[in-house]
């Protein structure tokens, strides 16, 4: 029976759609080719119009990378003529840094210390809580719960660094002085804290992404073999999406190393050669800040300085990016 | 290679082509006397009744699993509807049936996998022999009833971790770390799935740069590592090309010699090759359960008949 009616269904359809086709093309135009000229027409215009569009997405493609080559042209332009005045090797090896002093002392170490340091507090804080937040929210919270978490968690990233700085001065500090009495009132310490609270979301937001990405194959896999939620998680949803945390972490680590408000307002502006996160610091950026805001005439030795510290910091989040590039081919997985 | 050059429908009433025939002769009398009682047996409900006399108990191989008036419900819709099924020890098991019939739902019911999904509710019993506990009972962990039951999936499903790693995830999720115990367990389980050969010199590479029938067996390694009593196969070649289908189902015949097997299966030339025992779903319920050679030659019920003749599903 049910081959009968299969077997008639094919043979009946056909005809009626062939017969209607005729009739609907015959009265509309007896010859083909005005139709097929007004199709040309029409593709033109089109041509015309995609030709506009190409162009103007191609022009906003070379104008990121113009405007990238720009900033390192004239990093480099600054860089060069701060480096005919003082030598490479004292700028990378010399341990004072001093340009606003008599005798000024142009040593680089000192804020790549400052620098490395509040970043090393802050991904520690965002990668312990971020990572934490983000396994509990795929593999643990029910899915209510997730979505309506991550848009606050998001929410967090939109909080202004100044805001941020400030919290690190007034509340973190005095918090941490209440545990360590002898505490200065600008730390690397709480700066840096309060960098990792600041990049929580992003490492959260991030690494979750990556985790819900891994399939659920691989879950029910782990579970058939009578895993736990958290060795699942643990042992296989994490290292499955490897790359994906990668990819979270290069962003915070930009995010760390560049950072400025939170280090400008909390950390204190004191150069020191120390990798104690309990003493005062000054980073690359917040010297930046520090002397843009001052009256050096352009073109001193003092202003030009700044190029070449914003040449290293950029230096430093290339080698970054590259690793994380580097890490995350290397441990792609394919599903 | 079989399955592919004859359609499922021409099997019609006359089925079983000689080499599964052949086969299932080779299985200790199971044959001739599951085939002479079955009717007297099985035709109440598709199952023997609970206890069973003395001679049922001594014809039909000792039994593994048994689900009790099982029901299944995904939210407030009932999937499983009053299941009763026996599973014989050491036998190879199929559930047959048209998609969405329920077959995978109750594979999966086995291992507790609906656990891991919101609003599923079991309702009945599965109790696993020797000691009958209750798989299904709100006090059995699920984890427990992991440790003793296997699963083998759909698609291959390999970690992205080493071969040696995936294999080896089970024991070590049983405490095992000391390394020659690990190689030696591995070096089993990879004998066991027929994949040691292929992959002894490799252990340290990616599984997931196998082929897919090599990533089934790794995953057949996977589960076997564990030891466990039973294994779920949830139409493990479906994905496979004929080749690496042939080559896992001569692999579920030699396991079912140590273990279980309850495989869910779309291809029904594949129940009627590698199984001993078949049941057929509709909708939820089970119509049938009779040794395989009975379903596909002389089914009890019609609709199984319809089915398995392909005039619907």
């Amino acid at each position: 029976m049910t081959q009968h009616s299969q077997g008639r269904q094919p043979s009946n359809d056909p005809s009626p759609a062939s017969t209607g086709d005729a009739g609907a093309t015959q009265p509309k135009s007896q010859s083909p080719p005005p139709a097929f000229a007004g199709r040309v027409a029409v593709s033109a215009g089109r041509r015309a119009f995609e030709r506009i569009v190409e162009s103007g997405m191609f022009l906003a493609a070379v104008s990121s990378v113009v405007l990238t080559v720009g900033i390192v042209a004239m990093l480099l332009w600054e860089s060069i003529g701060f480096f005919r005045e003082v030598s490479l090797g004292e700028f990378l090896t010399g341990t004072r840094w001093a340009p606003t002093f008599e005798p000024s002392s142009y040593g680089i170490l000192p804020l790549l210390c400052g620098t490395l340091l509040t970043s090393a507090v802050g991904l520690t804080v965002a990668g312990l809580v971020g990572t934490t937040l983000a396994v509990w929210l795929s593999e643990y919270a029910s899915y209510r719960v997730r979505e309506t978490l991550k848009p606050i968690l998001e929410l967090l990233a939109a909080v202004p660094t100044v805001v941020y700085g400030y919290f690190a001065l007034l509340f973190v500090t005095p918090l941490l002085q209440l545990v360590m009495p002898n505490l200065p009132g600008s730390t690397a310490l709480s700066a840096g804290l309060v960098i990792g609270i600041m990049i929580v979301p992003y490492v959260a937001s991030l690494t979750e992404d990556a985790l819900r990405a891994v399939p659920n194959s691989l879950r029910e896999a782990s579970f058939a073999m009578g895993a736990t939620r958290f060795h699942t998680a643990w042992r296989v949803v994490l290292p499955a999406a490897f790359s994906g945390v990668t990819s979270a972490f290069v962003l915070a680590v930009s995010r760390a190393l560049g950072e400025t408000m939170i280090v400008a307002i909390a950390a204190g502006m004191q150069p020191r050669l120390t990798f104690n996160p309990l003493e005062p610091a000054q980073t690359i950026t917040a010297f930046i800040v520090q002397i843009t805001g001052g009256d050096l005439p352009r073109g001193s030795t003092p202003y030009r300085a700044i190029f070449a510290a914003g040449l290293m910091l950029l230096m430093l989040t290339l080698v970054f990016n590259i690793l994380g590039h580097w890490l995350r081919k290397k441990y792609r997985e394919a599903y | 290679m079989v399955n592919a050059s004859t359609p499922a429908g021409s099997e019609s009433s006359r089925p079983a082509p000689s080499t599964p025939q052949q086969r299932l002769d080779t299985l200790p009398s199971m044959q001739q006397r599951t085939g002479s009682n079955a009717r007297g047996g099985h035709d109440s409900g598709g199952l023997p009744k609970g206890e069973g006399s003395a001679s049922d108990a001594s014809q039909l191989p000792a039994r593994k699993a048994l689900v009790q008036d099982l029901n299944f419900f995904y939210g407030s819709f009932q999937a499983l509807k009053n299941i009763n099924l026996p599973v014989y020890d050491k036998r190879i098991t199929a559930l047959i049936g048209p998609s969405g019939c329920g077959k995978s739902t109750l594979l999966r019911c086995f291992n507790r996998m609906h656990d891991l999904y919101r609003d599923s509710r079991y309702e009945g019993r599965i109790l696993l022999s020797p000691e009958g506990v209750n798989l299904i009972g709100p006090e059995m962990d699920p984890i427990a009833a992991r440790l003793r039951v296997g699963m083998v999936f759909q698609k291959p499903n390999p970690f992205p971790k080493s071969i040696f790693e995936n294999v080896a995830y089970g024991p070590r999720l049983r405490g095992m770390s000391k390394k020659s115990d690990l190689e030696a367990e591995v070096e089993k389980a990879l004998r066991g799935a027929a994949l040691w050969e292929e992959t002894k010199d490799r252990l340290q590479s990616n599984a997931m740069k196998l082929s897919g029938g090599q990533q089934q067996r790794v995953c057949i390694a996977r589960a076997l590592a564990t030891t466990p009593e039973v294994v779920l196969f949830d139409e493990p070649t479906s994905a496979l090309d004929p080749i690496a289908t042939q080559r896992i189902e001569e692999l579920m015949r030699e396991l079912c010699e140590r273990m279980t097997i309850v495989v869910v299966t779309h291809n029904m030339h594949q129940a009627s090759r590698v199984s001993h025992f078949t049941a057929f779903m509709y909708l939820g319920e089970l119509v049938e359960f009779n040794p395989t050679s009975k379903v596909f030659q002389n089914p009890d019920k019609k609709l199984t008949e319809d089915y398995i003749t392909g005039r619907f599903g």
